[in-house]
């Protein structure tokens, strides 16, 4: 581990990166994760890195795309805007199977909704913001470190899986100074890509062409290959499940389910209501795609646990997916915010308190 | 005796899907003549539109990248700047360039991005079935101006090399066709031009070549050159629009 440092999010984001061994960025400005480029657009010149400010969200997807089908490790980051304008691109990249890595800041929506914090974007993210039958890999850090370490292992994580990956933070992860190491251990070197990527025919052994493309015209063709995505997507589903249990070893009353920065102010609640005489559970998912539905399920329906609620600084978004894997076994309930405001321990105990 | 006349090795040995009296394998041709001659081919990626040539990488011999409508300078953007020793072109039409793909072109020229722009005017959508372009003439009658291109709402058809000429940042703009043999030599020393900034580093070069839809504007072969001739070359006028020197 290399000396602890205060960062604000966006640049320890940005520095992560780096030292994870990508050099290469691409970014067009929005509130609130202009840090980010402001950041690198002095860090990478120091490194020998490439950073280039796009003409628009649009055009930065296909600069990525580009950049990654040569070869390059390559990453953005913008917010849920941008985010729905790069889309298009994500969709491209899911198809011609290349890696990059996508950062979201989400602020509220929808349109220009606002520039606080919000999880409005988990739908976008998980159930693909862009056309077409695609998945992402999708992490959601809860504090400054954790965004520095899935950062670090975003870029591995795509390249073994040819694809799109996104690290989905609220606008507080961007926004908030915490102290943060950066793991050496965690730095890795891009995996070798001569057997599909665009780098020039006369820099590789095999001297035959690449072609990287989205376009299937044969039907079968066509479900062969959606078929070979989602062998990639079931593949995810067996090896790359994250998630943090927290007060599950015992019995407990109740389940939460949240993530992010809002599932911090959910373990202050718990704790508080813990030196009240009342146990609840949490499941915290740390990968949202693909979704720890075996954890959420076991830990809901164990035997004392009266309800389940899901607890988003959205409308009810990943309640869906806590629904999906409680099957009807409990009942599920969620609480939420999107404007700006984190809901606080004093109101989710509240709910809790209603819910049992 | 020795071969007096063989298929460059940069092109594929294949049948291509274009349209009798189309002049995509004419420019096809002398791309992957530059590429020979310069070569370049084991180190060039192309980028292929959507549009009738988004099967172009078919036709020819090297690596190839499939963009989406209109994205294909922001794809060479991002080639370039990770891997500047990469020779990159772009192979756009003009419902791809002109249209949805305007923000993408125009930043790359004004940026100076180092690759090259092949883009193929003919004045119509040719791949969605002969739609109205905003290189569409006055007057000109296609399945979405089934009275022709009223100005009045449509405005005028975009003249992209003038335009890219107006830019300060140095470049290499210029305009060529294919329709007969003799613009044919012309248009591929302006080609190698393009190319040749490009292995130079010098700047972004732009090489639009007026072509001919014979299918989408209703006519044989020989009338579309005609009309292509008469009625594209005078409004699309060919030339040098621009070069690095003359900002030098």
């Amino acid at each position: 581990m290399g000396k602890k440092v205060l960062m604000k999010g966006n640049e320890a984001i940005g520095e992560a990166a780096i030292r994870a061994g990508c050099l290469n960025y691409f970014a067009y400005p929005i509130t609130p994760q202009s840090e980010v480029a402001e950041y690198l657009a002095k860090r990478m010149p120091e490194v020998g890195g490439v950073f280039v400010q796009g003409e628009s969200e649009v055009a930065v997807g296909y600069m990525l795309f580009g950049a990654s089908a040569a070869g390059a490790r390559v990453f953005t980051t913008s917010s849920s805007p941008g985010v729905s304008l790069m889309s298009e691109a994500i969709s491209y990249i899911a198809g011609a199977q290349c890696p990059c890595v996508f950062v979201n800041i989400i602020r509220g929506g929808p349109g220009l909704g606002g520039i606080l914090p919000s999880q409005g974007d988990y739908f976008q993210s998980v159930k693909g913001g862009g056309h077409g039958d695609y998945r992402m890999l999708v992490m959601a850090p809860a504090s400054v470190q954790e965004a520095v370490e899935m950062m670090m292992v975003a870029f591995p994580l795509a390249e073994k899986y040819r694809g799109p990956i996104m690290i989905l933070g609220d606008g507080l992860i961007g926004q908030m100074m915490e102290p943060v190491e950066f793991p050496d251990d965690l730095a890795t070197d891009p995996s070798d890509k001569d057997d599909w990527a665009t780098n020039g025919m006369e820099n590789r052994k095999s001297g035959s062409r690449n072609l990287v493309k989205s376009l299937y015209l044969d039907p079968e063709q066509l479900n062969d290959h959606n078929l070979l995505l989602k062998s990639k997507y079931d593949q995810m589903k067996k090896e790359e499940i994250r998630y943090e249990a927290y007060n599950t070893d015992g019995d407990y009353v109740s389940l939460i389910v949240s993530y992010g920065t809002m599932s911090r102010v959910c373990k202050t609640a718990i704790d508080n209501l813990k030196e009240e005489g009342v146990e609840v559970g949490m499941i915290r998912p740390q990968t949202l795609f693909p979704f720890p539905d075996a954890a959420i399920r076991d830990a809901a329906v164990k035997p004392g646990c009266k309800t389940v609620v899901s607890i988003e600084m959205s409308m009810g978004q990943m309640v869906e997916d806590v629904e999906r894997c409680v099957q009807g076994r409990r009942p599920v309930g969620w609480y939420g915010k999107c404007g700006g405001d984190v809901p606080t321990p004093e109101e989710i105990m509240q709910v809790i308190k209603e819910g049992i | 005796m020795g071969k007096a006349f063989t298929k460059p090795e940069a092109l594929a040995d294949a049948h291509t899907h274009y349209c009798p009296g189309c002049t995509h394998g004419v420019i096809h041709r002398l791309v992957a003549e530059v590429i020979d001659e310069l070569g370049i081919r084991g180190r060039t990626v192309g980028i292929a539109p959507v549009g009738c040539a988004v099967l172009a990488y078919n036709y020819f011999t090297f690596d190839f990248q499939e963009a989406a409508h209109g994205r294909a300078p922001a794809m060479a953007t991002g080639i370039k700047r990770v891997r500047p020793d990469l020779m990159v072109f772009t192979y756009q039409g003009d419902g791809d360039l002109a249209s949805i793909g305007m923000g993408e072109i125009i930043h790359a020229a004004n940026r100076g991005e180092k690759f090259t722009t092949i883009f193929v005017n003919n004045a119509v959508y040719g791949m969605t079935g002969g739609q109205m372009a905003p290189t569409t003439m006055p007057g000109q009658r296609t399945t979405t101006s089934p009275a022709g291109r009223n100005v009045e709402e449509a405005g005028m058809p975009i003249q992209m090399a003038e335009l890219l000429a107006t830019l300060q940042t140095p470049g290499y703009v210029t305009r060529q066709t294919v329709i007969k043999p003799r613009y044919i030599t012309r248009a591929k020393k302006a080609i190698k031009k393009a190319f040749e900034y490009q292995v130079a580093g010098k700047c972004f070069s732009f090489v639009e070549v007026v072509s001919t839809c014979p299918t989408n504007w209703g006519m044989t072969p020989l009338e579309a050159v005609k009309w292509s001739e008469e009625t594209l070359l005078a409004y699309y006028k060919l030339g040098e629009y621009k070069t690095p020197e003359q900002e030098a």
